[in-house]
């Protein structure tokens, strides 16, 4: 009996820590894809930076944000429905419309505006809502069904703006767009940004921040919820979802509406930074094609129930910072096209390497 | 998703599932041409919809979309999707023109051809997923286009023989490019129908697996359909090259959804393994049709988007609608 608990009490340690060692590996490889996409974000950005001439400065982190944002959002809205093995085609459209609506409302007292950005919140939301009730009580295809609704927004968006114009408020155009401290000097709070303990986080772009917002007052809390589980499940196998009992349909319909919404963000988000509104199908189609290379980028899996929208926002990232590269290096504007398809190649390409680590030929078809 | 209709009909006339989108889509076909006819008569007083010189010319303007939907088929059919038809198809344009002479068409076909084949060896070999694999193929060929070009239209025209194939027509009525077009349809029926090759494409749509474990060299298959399909949009670069005696750039660009939504309207179901060549066919026209009679009733473009998107959604909750999920 001694012996017995004198080696399991000596072994509980050694076990513990492999227990942990192995629980900290398996965690890795979990976020293998989130981890690669923030490495080759993290390397190309300090790139980027020390081979800028102004690098390391306020400025261009500001700069750099602005032009990221919208992609982030919109990659973020893309990641949901590839969560559960759908794509969303729309989700440039939405954004596009989103910004056309924000260039005729989003203007005049601060209860108008208020009133706007909830009208452009709600319409994104409608939009993702209405793929939603599509796919689920249509029963089409995600990917074809937003085919067709996103030409139906590409529609509603140019009855908005035949032609690119429209207006926003410039104070709230220039509060989200710069740093903190312009953002509490715009309006006059803690003693126009000048507050002491405002100063360490006064250098922060204010789109960081409002990221930083979305996903943990949005993201997180759905991942955690039964609905966010259940997308997850639904793109792992949904059978077997169904078969457990958990509510398949609303969760199809929230993941769209989530869908619809961040993609509306990213919509407003633009239609502030541009201070305008434009219904440009080929900046649509861009959108929706880019965000799903920086799902991808991101870690996540295009056949579902594998990964995150922070890896978008990362894969966002990437993409732009390529970029940001090609604008300091003055490559050939003529060449960037070709230079951002082959860094694409390579990148998923990478991916082909796995298939030499599998034993049994049938695990690549799945 | 694989579920055909196994249980005989009883009796009376019933419609097999795979019939239906053919029935529907050319009774829209109908419909559309009742409805422009119409508004034709409102307002001209004439029927120029339903002359046969009309019909013709529209399925000549159809026969690059015709084509581009056959190749595209193929590979919607193995559950995949070719996203780099744009730019395929304007580089063969491109590259077609700046050959010229006899071996104009050949470059071309062999560009959509070399396209396709990087396609299927990315997607079958070091399986990444089709629709960001093709989507890097296209960014590539229209870097590698721009960088050609200058960015600008390149100031080569089209060969004499480019123009007959898309614009000449037999004894002044019969268009050739149509019959370009009905010629790779014979191709496609044949492949689908009549040989392994076809099989495979629909097997691998419903299974992979299965398909690879019956003895189907998969990754050969998945390949072969790239590269056709990658020949296809050749093919249509080559002929839209003909029929405005010039590339341009973008020329490809309206041609990758609309393909997309015949091939989709036409009944093949866009996760493969389902879906007739016939109905890909009716699919086109449809498509051609609504986009001509919506420009002669002058609608703008705003109007066109919507119809467009509301047509195919209207289409597919008639018979495209998939199983209910029971576990």
């Amino acid at each position: 009996m001694a012996d017995v608990a004198l080696t399991s009490d000596a072994a509980e340690p050694l076990e513990k820590a492999q227990r942990r060692r192995w629980g900290f590996g398996a965690r890795m490889r979990q976020h293998a894809g989130i981890l690669g996409g923030l490495a080759l974000f993290l390397a190309l950005y300090l790139f980027y930076q020390a081979n800028h001439p102004r690098g390391f400065t306020g400025q261009i982190l500001i700069q750099n944000a602005n032009e990221a944002f919208a992609l982030a959002l919109v990659s973020m809205a893309q990641t949901v429905p590839v969560l559960m093995a759908g794509l969303d085609l729309s989700v440039g459209a939405v954004m596009t419309l989103v910004g056309c609506i924000a260039s005729h409302l989003v203007n005049g007292s601060p209860a108008e505006i208020a009133f706007g950005i909830v009208i452009c919140i709600a319409s994104g939301a409608a939009c993702g809502f209405a793929n939603g009730c599509v796919v689920v009580y249509g029963r089409i295809q995600p990917i074809i069904a937003t085919l067709a609704t996103s030409a139906i927004y590409m529609g509603f968006a140019l009855i908005l703006r035949p032609t690119p114009g429209g207006k926003v408020h410039e104070d709230l155009s220039w509060a989200v767009t710069s740093d903190v401290r312009e953002f509490a000097a715009t309006f006059g709070l803690f003693s126009d940004g000048e507050a002491v303990w405002l100063q360490p986080f006064a250098w922060i772009p204010v789109p960081l921040i409002l990221l930083a917002l979305i996903i943990l007052l949005v993201w997180v809390p759905f991942t955690r919820s039964v609905t966010g589980r259940t997308v997850y499940a639904i793109g792992s196998a949904e059978g077997a979802a169904y078969m457990s009992g958990l509510p398949i349909n609303r969760a199809k319909l929230a993941a769209f509406t989530l869908a619809g919404l961040f993609a509306g963000l990213g919509g407003l988000f633009l239609a502030l930074q541009t201070s305008s509104g434009n219904a440009d199908i080929p900046q649509a189609g861009a959108y929706t094609l880019n965000s799903i290379a920086a799902v991808v980028i991101g870690g996540t899996s295009l056949v579902g129930g594998s990964g995150s929208a922070i890896g978008s926002v990362i894969g966002a990232l990437v993409l732009r910072t390529i970029s940001f590269n090609f604008r300091i290096f003055d490559v050939a504007p003529l060449l960037q096209p070709l230079f951002e398809g082959l860094v694409l190649l390579a990148a998923v390409s990478l991916g082909g390497l796995k298939l030499l680590r599998l034993r049994n030929k049938l695990e690549v078809f799945r | 998703m694989s579920k055909t209709a196994t249980i005989p009909a009883p009796q009376g006339f019933r419609l097999k599932p795979d019939d239906k989108p053919v029935i529907f889509a050319a009774g829209f076909v109908l419909l559309i041409l009742l409805v422009g006819t119409g508004y034709t008569m409102l307002t001209q007083g004439s029927a120029p919809l339903l002359q046969p010189q009309y019909l013709l010319q529209q399925l000549q303007v159809g026969s690059f979309l015709g084509i581009v939907a056959a190749g595209l088929m193929l590979v919607i059919l193995l559950g995949h999707i070719d996203l780099s038809v744009p730019w395929t198809l304007t580089a063969a344009a491109m590259m077609a023109t700046a050959v010229g002479g006899p071996w104009a068409i050949p470059v071309g076909l062999g560009i959509g051809l070399l396209v396709g084949i990087v396609n299927g060896l990315g997607v079958a070999y070091l399986r990444v997923p089709s629709m960001i694999f093709t989507l890097g193929m296209n960014a590539v060929m229209r870097g590698l286009m721009v960088a050609h070009t200058g960015g600008f239209a390149p100031q080569t025209a089209a060969t004499d023989l480019m123009q007959y194939l898309a614009v000449a027509r037999i004894g002044g009525v019969i268009p050739v490019a149509l019959l370009v077009w009905l010629a790779v349809s014979a191709l496609v029926v044949v492949i689908l129908t009549r040989t392994t090759l076809g099989r495979a494409i629909y097997a691998i749509g419903n299974r992979e697996r299965a398909a690879y474990l019956s003895g189907i060299d998969t990754n050969r298959v998945i390949l072969i359909a790239f590269a056709l399909s990658g020949a296809a949009a050749g093919l249509a670069g080559v002929l839209l090259a003909g029929y405005s005696t010039k590339a341009y750039q973008g020329m490809g660009d309206p041609y990758l959804l609309p393909a997309i939504a015949a091939v989709v309207i036409g009944g093949t179901n866009i996760l493969g393994g389902r879906g007739r060549y016939l109905g890909t066919l009716v699919g086109v026209i449809l498509i051609v049709l609504l986009n001509s009679v919506l420009s002669i009733m002058q609608m703008p473009e705003a109007g066109r988007q919507i119809i467009y998107g509301t047509v195919i959604i209207a289409m597919l909750l008639v018979y495209g609608r998939g199983e209910r999920v029971t576990g």
